[in-house]
């Protein structure tokens, strides 16, 4: 990664308070164009505050988030722009029940992008596909697995061909046995080289995809790593900790 | 042997029916108009619009405290009043009694379905609308195609009771001598001295009238259940092979 590089991703003082409660402390961080970058920490430390700043799902109280257009390079700071840029991948899928597989997946790109039916339908299809529930396309998502709705989920967001894919605890609200199809679908994106900032507990898919793992602990960047160094015996005994923890129910 | 002469309904039935047509209308046109507005209404105070938020709230606290019959006679003698006051040269202004049945039954309901379909919004899980956001649709796309759809499905078997209510609701009418199927059951019952008769054939119309609706109302349901019916979990081996 050149640093001299301009970030697609960049938190300046991100400040945010819940209440009297200051959840994120002045946080800067930097994402460069194909980084992988796994955000952990102990809960409450505010990493998915973090995430969903970026994207506008939460109010900031202090600092700016800049996204830059991955082809244009053009800068946005207004949420309602960068949310064309970003896509986001939740916990709890947030498909919409009342629509088809297919049309979950058509409907931003028809609303937001006014793109032509078909062309939406063909890169819908594609993406469905690429994750492979093209079978499932024209059922109902609660008629899904989990692990299929997640994927549909990854699809839906990969559909509006965004710059950054941000997730948040994909993996969390599934069953075991499928934890295991939705990380390889994010592990192929990733070679794919998209650009993705992950919240998870996942240390084994941090280790294998991760360039840089973030550890955030009461609203601060602690250690902004590499794999290689966050995994290592060296790294800060905080991190050591957490790992401690976390990897003893692994 | 019966001394009731039912044959008299027969003869009844088209001065009947104009009044069951007018009831239909009536009945229509306060739904849709009060379910339109309502939509409106519910989305303003979900929302918490600013200024139009405490309105809304006056609005519907105070057509839900007052008897339907009440609002009906109100704004047949006072909307004239303050119309007058406001036009040009006190300009004599009458307002029919039909178009008073049919604003106030539509006001009135769409103070009723405000609150239903705003229970209906609160219920629609708050990841819908992050999920919407997040794909960058605006606020009107994500109400529009996401949320609003998913809380009025949430609410359908109560706007059904509300429609049955409505539909016999509009009874009232007599009040402003318009005539609705009752009225024009009544009417000739009084008129030709058939009051069993009568009141025996209107009573027999509403059941059949409500029932079927509600059987309706069950059976769109139950289509529904069925088409988006969550799967059972399956063995492993299938799981793996997906």
């Amino acid at each position: 990664m050149n640093p001299n590089e301009t970030p697609v991703v960049e938190l300046v003082s991100l400040t945010k308070r819940f209440g009297p409660h200051t959840v994120l402390n002045g946080v800067d961080l930097k994402i460069y164009a194909g980084q992988k970058v796994v955000i952990c920490g102990p809960s409450g430390s505010g990493k998915s505050t973090l995430i969903r700043c970026i994207n506008g799902l939460e109010d900031i109280d202090g600092g700016e988030v800049v996204v830059r257009d991955k082809h244009t390079g053009v800068r946005y700071t207004k949420p309602t722009d960068i949310r064309r840029q970003v896509g986001m991948v939740f916990q709890s899928f947030n498909l919409f029940p009342h629509y088809t597989v297919l049309k979950n997946c058509m409907l931003a790109p028809l609303k937001v992008n006014g793109a032509d039916r078909e062309e939406a339908r063909a890169t819908a299809m594609k993406l469905l596909t690429k994750v492979r529930v093209d079978n499932q396309a024209d059922k109902y998502p609660p008629q899904l697995s989990g692990g299929q709705q997640q994927r549909v989920a990854i699809a839906r967001a990969l559909c509006m061909n965004p710059t950054v894919m941000l997730f948040d605890e994909p993996t969390s609200a599934l069953d075991p046995e499928m934890v295991k199809e939705v990380l390889d679908t994010m592990v192929a994106l990733a070679t794919e080289g998209m650009t993705m900032l992950c919240v998870t507990h996942e240390m084994s898919f941090a280790r294998r995809v991760a360039d840089r793992i973030v550890f955030i602990d009461g609203g601060r960047i602690l250690v902004d790593a590499s794999s290689d160094e966050f995994f290592s015996e060296a790294a800060h005994p905080r991190v050591r900790e957490f790992l401690g923890q976390v990897l003893a129910h692994a | 042997m019966i001394p009731y002469d039912f044959g008299a309904i027969e003869r009844a039935l088209p001065y009947l029916g104009e009044g069951m047509l007018f009831t239909l209308k009536l009945t229509a046109f306060a739904f849709v108009g009060g379910l339109v507005i309502g939509i409106l209404l519910a989305v303003i105070r979900h929302i918490r619009v600013p200024v139009l938020d405490r309105i809304v709230w006056t609005y519907v606290t105070v057509m839900r405290s007052i008897p339907l019959i009440m609002v009906l006679f109100w704004f047949f003698f006072l909307v004239p009043l303050v119309l007058r006051k406001f036009s040009p040269e006190g300009l004599s202004v009458s307002v029919s009694p039909q178009l008073t049945a049919f604003v106030t039954y539509t006001l009135f309901e769409a103070a009723y379905f405000c609150e239903i379909i705003r229970s209906g919004l609160l219920s629609v899980p708050r990841g819908q609308y992050e999920g919407a956001k997040a794909l960058g649709l605006s606020t009107w796309h994500a109400y529009s195609l996401v949320i609003v759809p998913q809380a009025l499905k949430a609410v359908v078997p109560i706007m059904v009771t509300q429609a049955i209510i409505l539909f016999q609701d509009t009874s009232l009418v007599y009040v402003l001598s318009l005539t609705d199927f009752v009225g024009a059951a009544s009417k000739i019952a009084q008129r030709d001295g058939k009051l069993v008769e009568f009141y025996t054939f209107a009573a027999v119309v509403y059941f059949i009238v409500c029932s079927a609706f509600a059987e309706l109302a069950d059976y769109l349901r139950q289509r529904r259940q069925a088409k988006s019916d969550v799967r059972a979990p399956t063995p492993i081996a299938v799981t793996a092979a997906s």
